[in-house]
């Protein structure tokens, strides 16, 4: 039985920038640890001496030549059409330096 | 009029003037108008592009005459996108609240060769929020119902784009397949469902799921079909490094054929109907003159977790980019499921249990993806059972996530070791409920598989099948 309290659930929702509120937390640590405990099952397969596969492709370092292509990139009004939130033609974000 | 089925007859009805581009579009908006209401399988439906491109359509076979479609080799083909795939200028959600207002300002790759192919836009269809599940119950939007009885899940993640199709709403729709998101809905909704090898398609301008096992597909009612579509999206892109055009030696489609039945898909859990559309079919196989070989996939079992491990990892890292800064509405905006994916990922990437769980099922991984390549030294192709009950009713599993991740248990291998699977129908069951099968094959075998389906439609007298609203 895998193990995973309400302060590991907090500290994982901190960790990918997520709020839970009171209620969800109950519930979500139930069915985090259900598959948590579900998936531990892998531990019974023997991968000694087995290579981790990240990608299928089996490709290695795809390269193309260092040129702008200006035809690629967005002109300035468009990159900047998904937010109300702009300044001088700049994405405005919030605050990260505590005043 | 009557709406086309198929590539061909819509062919046949605009060279031949039956029918004009814009009046098949004034036909399918009728029916969408009029009956999406009991589907919900549409979010956006993008009329002025639709009647444009049609407009355009026109021309084209006013000018050309027959020689338009050899000019655009799908030509008039009206096509609904799942709402996954950027659209410039059309709204584009992923099904979820933080999407909900986003318009695109490019195209992606399969939606911009589509249109250069001569396709109609019809709209943007409902899926599971960032293809998160198996029944399209986790749109943000409301779920989609099952065209061949409301009471029923269409499937999921690509819910809108299946249950549009079985309705016939459009001609063609697109799909994506992270874990059996094109394969379980086609198979739900008695069509044909095609998961390309990983990287035969590009996934650029595509909102990704989990970036080492989506997989861009389409639905259509012919493997022919599928197979046109597919000549079409396949090949490599600049905006993609692991999309590749196919090599030189792809696998040939040999006189005799030999196809793997995996003792392993047909375990404890698999419904009996659904066991006997599969067993049914490969009897035709048979009858078709290929040899019936059985195979054991002796990890099988293990992929479900596997999937569950590296799935999460990648969405969460995925979905790490939503902040509503350029684009789309806070983290806040975030569904349950999308929040229950995105916190196991991070766990399972956290420092302390990355080797016990991330590592270990990387070379899980391996040692599955070791599992087909012995197979298919022996085979050409495997035949399985898609899903291992019907079509289950609307908020029978809603409750439990656990119970809906085992859904996905016969697709997710073929992601997993990134190989091309097609899902077909195959009758029905005794509630009326969709059968079928699909094959899988080595990668970049798609050719043997289209081959088999192909032979296989031909044995059967197959006619595609709309559901009644």
């Amino acid at each position: 039985m895998a193990k995973l309290s309400e302060k590991d659930v907090l500290h994982v929702a901190k960790l990918a920038r997520l709020d839970i509120g009171d209620k969800e937390l109950p519930i979500l640590q139930n069915q985090l640890l259900e598959v948590v405990d579900y998936v531990g099952q892998l531990s019974e397969v023997n991968t000694d001496d087995v290579e981790p596969t990240s990608q299928t492709m089996g490709l290695e370092n795809v390269l193309r030549i260092d040129e702008v292509a200006p035809q690629n990139c967005l002109p300035q009004e468009e990159a900047l059409s998904g937010t109300d939130k702009t300044h001088n033609g700049y994405f405005v974000v919030g605050r990260v330096i505590k005043k | 009029m009557e709406t086309p089925l198929t590539i061909e007859e819509t062919h046949k009805g605009l060279i031949g003037k039956k029918f004009s581009a814009v009046e098949l579009v004034d036909s399918y908006l009728k029916q969408i108008k009029a009956k999406d209401g009991k589907l919900n399988s549409f979010l956006t439906v993008s009329d002025e592009v639709a009647y444009e491109q049609a407009k355009s359509t026109d021309k084209a076979v006013a000018g050309l005459g027959k020689d338009a479609v050899k000019v655009h080799p799908l030509l008039g083909v009206v096509v609904a996108f799942k709402d996954l795939f950027l659209t410039k200028g059309i709204r584009t959600t992923a099904s979820s609240k933080v999407l909900e207002s986003y318009v695109p300002a490019y195209s992606a790759t399969v939606v911009r060769k589509l249109q250069d192919a001569g396709t109609i836009s019809i709209g943007k269809t409902n899926c599971d929020a960032w293809a998160h599940g198996a029944s399209g119950e986790n749109s943000d939007f409301g779920p989609t119902k099952n065209p061949w009885n409301l009471e029923y899940v269409p499937g999921g993640s690509s819910s809108g784009s299946a249950a549009a199709l079985a309705a016939n709403f459009s001609l063609i729709s697109t799909g994506t397949d992270t874990g059996g998101s094109i394969r379980q809905p086609a198979n739900f909704c008695s069509i044909v469902g095609l998961k390309p090898t990983y990287g035969a398609v590009s996934r650029y301008g595509i909102v990704a799921m989990a970036s080492s096992l989506d997989s861009i597909g389409h639905f259509t009612r012919t493997v022919g079909d599928s197979e046109k579509v597919f000549q079409v999206t396949k090949g490599a892109d600049d905006y993609d490094s692991t999309a590749k055009d196919f090599p030189d030696d792809a696998a040939e489609i040999k006189p005799h054929l030999k196809l793997g039945i995996p003792k392993e898909y047909f375990g404890e859990g698999l419904d009996r109907e659904a066991e006997k559309a599969v067993l049914d079919a490969a009897k035709v196989f048979k009858k078709m003159g290929v040899e019936l070989v059985d195979i054991s996939l002796p990890h099988t079992k293990y992929a479900i977790s596997v999937y569950y491990i590296v799935q999460p990892a990648e969405v969460s890292s995925n979905l790490g980019r939503y902040d509503g800064t350029r684009f789309g509405n806070p983290r806040a905006s975030f569904g349950a499921e999308a929040k229950r994916r995105i916190m196991l990922g991070t766990y399972v990437l956290s420092a302390g249990y990355y080797d016990a769980y991330y590592l270990k099922a990387m070379k899980v991984r391996s040692k599955i993806i070791q599992d087909f390549l012995i197979a298919f030294e022996n085979v050409d192709a495997i035949l399985a059972p898609v899903s291992p009950t019907p079509p289950f009713k609307l908020g029978e599993k809603a409750g439990n996530p656990l119970q809906m991740y085992l859904a996905d248990i016969l697709t997710v291998s073929a992601n997993v070791a990134g190989l091309p699977g097609l899902a077909m129908p195959f009758g029905f069951n005794s509630k009326g409920l969709p059968l079928g099968f699909q094959l899988m094959g080595p990668r970049f075998s798609e050719e043997v598989l289209f081959a088999l389906g192909k032979e296989f439609e031909k044995e059967t007298e197959y006619k595609p099948k709309v559901a009644k609203l």
